[in-house]
């Protein structure tokens, strides 16, 4: 009877990681269907461009048909006009509310890489990292200063910033932009220097770590995932727990690969709402939804 | 009282992001979101 129902579980969970996997995929696909941009070596020059994607997708990946919020609230943070983006703001205040940090989990291209990396087996995966509480912080350290403060207050003669995280962090871009542009654009593979080089041991250095802890990217630098975990408490799409049903076996925090400790915590800043704790939880005490028909909620 | 605050607080947050976007429009943001998507970003893919 138990080997059943472990077994229907398994089912499951394997059932909602697949449907989470396909919606990545086709999500990125369909935002970043520009594909003649791959072969040509060359980006999409349309108006959707003024429009931004929810999740890390550089404007200058070839096949991009939407803006990377971040790089945009650089973009316009770096312009001599602006001191303060009120477009990127209500952007960011709009999607965090109406979905929070459930683009991370299903939405975001950078996420769906390291998901598939994580999928290499490996000896030993490393559940929790030495100093991880103190680690997670670091992201909103880079969202002030190599996002916000940077971009902001150092700027050239004519009043022109910077996009420094684009600039010396982002490994999406490098990925996403930098390949494909290098491997099919001449006069781009003319100008690789340095700065290429540093961006690539960056990127190497987060797809070795993806390969034995689950989104070291998501989990310690992204500065999208800090604003959009800001929101997790007040979002509409939220971890609803049924209090009654809630034998506290924490097999929700033992599923939990953002560490996140579900029953005590279910708004937590890092919840992706990727729904391994909903598919772990045997009481089906745990839903991922936007109502609140419950009434033992928290 | 507390889940009716759980349901306006999203609401007006929501509310103001869209009125946010509509002045960051007006001002003339997107433009600028514009000009640097169209453009190969250089720092972004890690030329300069």
């Amino acid at each position: 009877m138990a080997r059943a129902f472990n077994k229907s579980r398994r089912l499951v969970s394997a059932g909602r990681d697949r449907l989470r996997l396909w919606v990545q995929i086709v999500f990125t696909a369909a935002t970043n269907g520009y594909f003649k941009g791959f072969s040509e070596g060359r980006i999409y020059t349309g108006t959707s461009k003024s429009l931004c994607l929810p999740g890390l997708n550089c404007y200058s990946c070839p096949g991009a048909l939407g803006s990377c919020p971040i790089g945009s609230l650089q973009a316009v943070l770096a312009s001599r006009n602006f001191s303060i983006s009120f477009y990127l703001t209500g952007f960011f205040l709009l999607v965090g509310t109406l979905l929070g940090r459930i683009v991370c989990g299903w939405l975001c291209p950078f996420g769906l890489i390291q998901d598939l990396i994580y999928r290499i087996p490996f000896l030993r995966k490393i559940k929790k990292v030495p100093g991880d509480r103190v680690l997670r912080f670091v992201k909103y350290g880079i969202l002030l200063v190599f996002v916000i403060l940077l971009p902001m207050f150092v700027v050239d003669i004519v009043g022109q910033g910077e996009p420094w995280f684009c600039k010396w962090i982002c490994p999406s871009g490098t990925l996403m932009a930098g390949w494909p542009l290098v491997f099919r654009n001449e006069g781009i593979q003319q100008a690789v220097g340095l700065l290429f080089l540093w961006k690539n041991a960056i990127l190497f250095l987060f797809i070795f770590l993806s390969v034995i802890i689950y989104r070291p990217f998501c989990k310690y630098i992204c500065p999208l995932g800090a604003i959009y975990g800001l929101f997790n408490r007040v979002s509409f799409i939220r971890l609803r727990i049924d209090r009654s049903r809630c034998v506290h076996c924490h097999a929700c925090t033992r599923a939990c690969k953002m560490n996140v400790q579900v029953e005590e915590n279910p708004d937590s800043m890092e919840c992706i709402r990727c729904g391994s704790c909903v598919s772990a939880c045997g009481q089906k005490a745990l839903a991922i939804r936007a109502d609140r028909r419950d009434s033992q909620l928290r | 009282m507390r889940r009716r605050m759980g349901r306006v607080i999203p609401s007006l947050l929501a509310a103001a992001g869209a009125v946010f976007m509509i002045v960051g429009i007006y001002r003339g943001e997107m433009a600028v979101v514009l000009r640097k998507a169209i453009n190969i970003c250089l720092e972004c893919i890690g030329i300069g």
